[in-house]
This record gives C-alpha cells, sequence and structure tokens, in this order.
C-alpha cells in the first residue's frame, strides 16, 4: 500500500512537471544571454546565466509596475466598497427584487470584455479621461464587482442569524451592524474578493490598451506588450518582466492557497 | 384555496380588534417599508454602479452598431442613423464565416481538452497521496499568471526558428512546424496555450465536485466488486454530470470571450485563420489606424447574443440544481 501510494506521488511530479514546463522555460529564458537565444538546440537549464533581463526591468519597466500595482490596488478598493454592502444585503436584508438583480448579476459576468471595452472607449472619450488611472480603475473593477457580490452573498448569508439579532437587541441599526459585526466575520470572503479583484486588474491587458495606450501611466501588461512590439530579439527581457509580471500569483498562491480554491469553488459550484 | 381560508381568517381577526390591530398595522407596515429602504440602501451603490458601469456601455454598444460612427463622429457628436445595415455588411464580410467557425472550433476543443484533461486530473488527485495537496496547488499556477504572460510564452517557445518545441520535434526526427505563422496551424497553436491555461479550473471544479461524494459509495461498490474503470463510468461520472454541466457551461462562457491569448500570439492571422468573433471586433474597431467602431460594435453585440443564450441555458441548469 505504503510503496503504491509513493508510486502516484511520482506520477503526481510528472504530470505537475510537464504542466510547469511552460513556466520553468519562461525563467530559463529570462536568464540566457541575448547571444544564445538564436542557439539551436536551446539551453535546457541555464548555463551561464546572465540578469541582462532583469537589468532591463529594472531599468525600463519600474514605472509600469508602480501603475499596475496602484491600478490593481484601486480596483480591490472599489469593488469591496460596492460588493460588500451589496452582498450583506442580498443575504441578510431580503430585499424585494434581490432575485432579480442576482439575474442580472450573473448576465453582466457574461458579456464580453471587448463589448465594455467599446462601450467605455466612447464614453471615455466624450469625458476626456481615456489614459487616464481613474478610467482604468473604473473598468477593470467591472471584471470583479460582480464575482464580489457573488461571494460575498454565499458568505454573509452563513453568518448566524442570532449574531444579528443580538447585535439589533444591543441597539446597533443596520449600518453599525454591517460595519461592527458582519464585516468583521466576514474576513475570509474580504480576503478571497481581493485577491481575486487584485489578480485580475494587475492581468489585465485589453482594458488596459484600449483605454490607457496613450497616458504617462501606463501598466506592465502593456509594458510587454511594447517590448514583444518593439523589440523582437530582447527574448530575456520581455520573459524577465514576464517573471517579474508573474510575482503577484506566485505570492498569492503561497500565502492564500486556500483561500484561491475556495474562490474558483464558489464562482461554480454552490453549496 | 389555502389564501381563501387565510384571508378569511385575517379578515375575522381585523373585525374582531379592529380599533387596535389598525395602528399596530400601520407601524408594521412602516417597520417593513424602513427595513426594504435600508436593504435597497446598501444596494443602492452597486445598482448605480450597473447603470452607469454595465448598462450604460452596453447601451452605447448597442447605439453604435446601429449609427456609422466614424473617429470624426466623435468630435462633432453626430453620426448618421443607419439601423441593420452594420449588421447585414457583417454578415456579408468575408471574414464572417472564419471568425465564425473558427469561435465554434476553439470553443468545443479549448472545452473538450480542458474538461477531460481537468476530469482525469481530478480522479487522480482524488487518490490523496504524499504531496497530492502540494502538486495540486502548483497546477493552479498557469491559471493565476496573467493571460499576457503565458501568451508571450507560449509565442517563445512556439517560435519557427528558436522555439524549443521545434527544437523538440528535430530531436525526434519530426519536420518543424510554422506554428504561429502557417494558416493550418495557427488556430491549433492558440488551442494548445488556451487549453492549458483553462486545465487548472477544471481541476479544481471537477476536484471539488468529486469530494462531495459520499466516499462510502465507492466503498459500498468495490465490496460489490466493481473495478476501478467501472466505479468511474457507473458511479463517479454519473453523480459528477450537475458538477460537470456548470463547469462546461462556465468554460463555455470564458472561452467565447478569450482575446488575450489570440492576439498576442497570432492577432487572429495569418489573414483570417486563428480570427475569432472577439479578435474580429477588436480588429474592427481599434485594430487599424482607420476604425469602423459601428462595425466593431455589431460583432461584439453577435458575440453578446450567443453568450447570453448559453448563460440563459446555465441559469436553467443551476436553477434545476438548485431545486433537486
Amino acid at each position: 500500500m505504503k510503496r503504491r501510494s509513493w508510486w502516484l506521488t511520482a506520477v503526481g511530479v510528472l504530470f505537475t512537471a510537464a504542466m510547469l514546463f511552460p513556466v520553468y522555460w519562461m525563467i530559463n529564458v529570462s536568464l540566457t544571454q541575448t547571444s544564445n537565444m538564436r542557439k539551436s538546440p536551446p539551453n535546457l537549464i541555464p548555463v551561464d546565466a546572465t540578469l541582462q533581463g532583469y537589468s532591463a526591468v529594472i531599468h525600463q519597466q519600474l514605472p509600469y509596475l508602480g501603475t499596475s500595482l496602484l491600478v490593481a490596488l484601486g480596483t480591490v478598493v472599489v469593488t469591496l466598497a460596492l460588493a460588500a454592502p451589496a452582498g450583506y444585503s442580498l443575504a441578510k436584508l431580503r430585499p424585494k427584487g434581490g432575485g432579480a438583480l442576482n439575474f442580472v448579476l450573473l448576465i453582466a459576468q457574461m458579456i464580453p470584455a471587448i463589448v465594455m471595452a467599446m462601450g467605455f472607449y466612447t464614453i471615455y472619450i466624450k469625458l476626456g479621461i481615456v489614459d487616464s488611472v481613474w478610467g482604468l480603475i473604473i473598468a477593470d473593477s467591472t471584471i470583479a464587482v460582480p464575482f464580489g457580490v457573488l461571494i460575498f452573498t454565499a458568505f454573509m448569508s452563513r453568518i448566524p442569524e442570532e449574531l444579528l439579532q443580538a447585535a439589533r437587541i444591543d441597539g446597533a441599526g443596520t449600518m453599525r451592524t454591517f460595519r461592527s459585526v458582519v464585516m468583521p466575520v466576514s474576513r475570509n470572503a474580504v480576503v478571497t474578493v481581493s485577491l481575486f479583484a487584485f489578480l485580475w486588474a494587475w492581468s489585465d491587458f485589453l482594458f488596459a490598451n484600449t483605454l490607457d495606450n496613450g497616458g504617462g501611466l501606463q501598466p506592465i501588461t502593456l509594458g510587454i506588450y511594447a517590448y514583444i512590439g518593439n523589440n523582437n530579439q530582447q527574448w530575456n527581457a520581455i520573459m524577465a518582466t514576464a517573471v517579474v509580471a508573474s510575482v503577484p500569483a506566485a505570492v498569492l498562491l503561497v500565502l492564500a492557497q486556500r483561500y484561491v480554491a475556495a474562490g474558483v469553488t464558489a464562482g461554480a459550484v454552490k453549496d | 384555496m389555502t389564501t381563501d381560508r387565510s384571508r378569511a381568517r385575517s379578515a375575522g381577526r381585523q373585525r374582531d380588534g379592529a380599533a387596535r390591530t389598525a395602528p399596530s398595522g400601520a407601524r408594521h407596515a412602516r417597520a417593513r417599508w424602513r427595513a426594504q429602504a435600508a436593504a435597497w440602501g446598501f444596494l443602492a451603490p452597486v445598482v448605480l454602479y450597473l447603470a452607469a458601469f454595465y448598462a450604460y456601455p452596453l447601451y452605447r454598444n448597442i447605439d453604435l452598431s446601429i449609427r456609422s460612427y466614424t473617429l470624426a463622429s466623435f468630435i462633432t457628436g453626430d453620426a448618421p442613423f443607419a439601423g441593420f445595415a452594420n449588421y447585414i455588411s457583417i454578415f456579408h464580410s468575408s471574414t464572417f464565416a472564419p471568425a465564425l467557425i473558427n469561435t465554434t472550433i476553439f470553443v468545443f476543443v479549448s472545452i473538450a481538452f480542458q474538461f477531460a484533461i481537468g476530469l482525469a486530473l481530478a480522479v487522480f488527485f482524488y487518490r490523496s497521496f504524499p504531496l497530492s495537496g502540494t502538486l495540486r496547488a502548483l497546477f493552479l499556477i498557469p491559471w493565476l499568471l496573467p493571460l499576457l504572460v503565458s501568451a508571450s510564452t507560449w509565442s517563445w517557445m512556439l517560435n519557427s526558428d528558436s522555439g524549443i518545441v521545434n527544437s523538440f520535434l528535430q530531436a525526434v526526427g519530426a519536420a518543424p512546424i510554422d506554428w504561429l505563422t502557417s494558416p493550418r496551424w495557427s488556430l491549433v497553436a492558440v488551442l494548445i496555450a488556451n487549453i492549458w491555461i483553462g486545465i487548472p479550473f477544471n481541476l479544481v471544479i471537477m476536484y471539488s465536485g468529486l469530494q462531495s461524494i459520499p466516499a462510502d459509495i465507492f466503498e459500498a461498490a468495490s465490496i460489490d466488486g466493481a473495478n476501478g474503470w467501472q466505479r468511474f463510468w457507473r458511479i463517479t461520472f454519473p453523480l459528477l454530470r450537475p458538477v460537470s454541466a456548470i463547469t462546461l457551461l462556465l468554460g463555455f462562457i470564458y472561452t467565447l470571450k478569450v482575446f488575450d491569448i489570440i492576439w498576442i500570439m497570432t492577432r487572429g492571422g495569418p489573414a483570417t485563420a486563428s480570427t475569432t468573433l472577439a479578435i474580429w471586433s477588436y480588429q474592427l474597431g481599434f485594430g487599424s489606424l482607420l476604425p469602423d467602431f459601428s462595425s466593431a460594435a455589431a460583432v461584439g453585440n453577435v458575440l453578446i447574443i450567443i453568450a447570453v443564450i448559453f448563460a440563459l441555458v446555465y441559469i436553467r441548469a443551476r436553477n434545476r440544481l438548485e431545486t433537486t
């Protein structure tokens, strides 16, 4: 029995290695000398590795990374501010017509981003806020808000009614109950929603490229895109930027793995 | 019938204590109204948000599609009404048929592979073994990476001259393939990348679906002498049907929207070889110096209609799941 399960581990490691090969390859290429880039066959491991690519990142991409951080954090704030109260209401306050709103939120998630981008573009041109960080934050938040409401509703409907009753008996109003009772016990939902809002905004390329590709503050996805377009030869710099752009995903996976799994599942399976 | 009786009863009660219940009824109604006001107060931000940032852009998109907009229209503010002319012209465009066919192939092939591989891996990881949790977590990485990162990595791996994939093909004696630049292979190339990205999502959901099956069912089946293969096809698979339906439909809706991967890897090319509806819409609206927003919006709306049809199927499946 024991030997058999080790055999399974070996197969599992093999599968995982195959699956993660592109990630490994990205790191390997990011460390390759420019002169070895077109070598055939390519070096399978980074022999005589170079940090050329990474120094290019530090010299050219830091502002992009800063913008991405700003946009992602802004998106998290907007998403939480909108989704948490809505989740509380849908889960506990029984609004008339709440079912219809849930339906609208579900449909909203199905609208292709390209359609949203076009609509935002025409509106932003009129308002003169194309190429602004604020405009991008609002557009990026549309990816996360419906999901956020869904998660908050699911988590908050599990808060025991007695807890809210106790707060009411102590004289707390709806607002006070929300602030001092509901939010503190919904920490897991806050983490899950923040995590996904952050990752989606960080990874967004379509909104950035349509709504923010001329301004002074551009996110990292556009940094990589400009690289691909301009200097096709510098693949170590492109891949180094890609590695750096992947850091938040890696950090979040290590620190908050169970929230990631919870978020993926909650979107699809209702319990 | 029952409502009639209860109405009669409450009418009787009202008659009994009309003087007493009237004010308390009013107070009750007021309290209920206040509760509703509070409930909608908490919803107000999201409702306003949906109106401003979903409904209005959507409305703008429809408006775009029934007028003929040019870049000048944005400045002058007027665009002549065109009715369905934009829709008719996209249906007659030589790009329409390839885009629709590519979208269909892209969506169905992606989902078939993602789902089959995800399910197989979920079944594999379900037999928990040392390190299975860690390996399962590592499997999430491709899904969490920015799409642009994955797409650029695959572009370089599939590069005709210097890509690792062609080096491998040559090492085993096969002919190298122009993955991204030949019309026969570019759709395959973006499919490979998209399937890779979608496997983790399917794995996680199917794994949680497996976990919700009570373990004693499997035990009973193996006592009855069912082997692994029979257990999977007779028990696991049927019991996973509801979760599978939702996974497939979500996969459908997500895959229909895919843009980043194809745009980075092939830009829909060569020619229309990997152009999907989403890519075509972007090409029309933002891909050239002479944007044709109206046609782009029309293509986008066709995409929405397809998505909404499947969304309704999804919601029905979900509701049926909740009632059973």
